[in-house]
């Protein structure tokens, strides 16, 4: 059994990690992969705490986090693809035609 | 510490550095290969930590299906070599953000949950206990994500189909 805080330790990494990568990319495929981090940070979470707990409901939500970030992935990299036909770039900075 | 702790911080410290370098790489296609090892270390450690329905999810959808997705969209997009190209000029302020909501994670998890004496093992939970709960608790909100996966399909192929007659 690993202890609780290990866990999310690890957790928090991964988070910090991707909050990073969010923040400092531009390319908008990696800001993507950046979310997934964040994204894995939160399952690791919800996996631990199942394991603490002796319940599984942490890891039914996982499968189900797992589910919304594929779909999260199928349109967000449809939404690139587009962007990178109408406008030749994927630059997330580049991007701010509704900026004010 | 137990041997299945040792092994969730190898696992956990593997996991990490290649976050890292994946938010640091040059190359695309590099980040994608350490997305896929950090992906799978993330399996280990749910393998560990007594999940195996959800490790093996994982490797089927993060490394086998989203990863995949992840280099057809690199492919088709034409992305730049360099960091320059690939990170923006708030590179210092995001690494002084992603510090900070480390340092505010790290105090908050350590001053809310003690350490504690190590357990024995835990039997890992079966797939059929899994499914069960799935299927007599949450039937709606599975019905609820299937729905959400088949609207999302629908529309990533809307957005992203070329329409007749688009001059080429």
């Amino acid at each position: 059994m690993i202890r609780l805080p290990l866990a999310l330790l690890f957790s928090a990494a991964l988070f910090s990690v991707g909050v990073y990568g969010v923040l400092a990319r531009r390319n908008a495929v990696m800001v993507l992969m950046a979310i997934e981090l964040m994204l894995n940070a939160v399952n690791v979470n919800l996996v631990a705490f199942s394991q603490q707990l002796g319940q599984l409901v942490g890891q039914v939500f996982a499968l189900f986090v797992i589910a919304v970030a594929a779909a999260e992935v199928g349109i967000g990299l449809a939404i690139v693809i587009l962007l990178y036909r109408n406008r030749e770039t994927i630059n997330v900075d580049e991007v701010n035609l509704l900026r004010w | 510490m137990s041997g299945a702790e040792v092994a969730f911080v190898v696992l956990a410290l593997v996991g990490v550095a290649s976050a890292v370098r994946l938010v640091t790489a040059r190359n695309v296609v590099h980040a994608a290969l350490y997305l896929v090892v950090t992906l799978a270390t993330v399996a280990g450690a749910y393998l560990v930590l007594a999940a195996e329905f959800v490790a093996w999810v994982q490797i089927l959808i993060y490394v086998g299906a989203i990863v995949i997705l992840f280099l057809f969209g690199l492919m088709l997009t034409k992305a730049p070599i360099g960091r320059e190209a690939l990170d923006n000029q708030q590179r210092g302020l995001a690494a002084v953000v992603g510090c900070l909501v480390l340092a505010g994670l790290v105090s908050l998890t350590l001053g809310a949950f003690p350490w504690g004496a190590p357990a024995g093992p835990v039997a890992p939970a079966r797939t059929e206990d899994v499914g069960a709960a799935i299927f007599r608790h949450f039937v709606l909100p599975f019905e609820a994500v299937s729905f959400l996966l088949l609207a999302a399909l629908i529309g990533a192929v809307v957005l992203a189909r070329r329409d007749e007659g688009e001059g080429r």
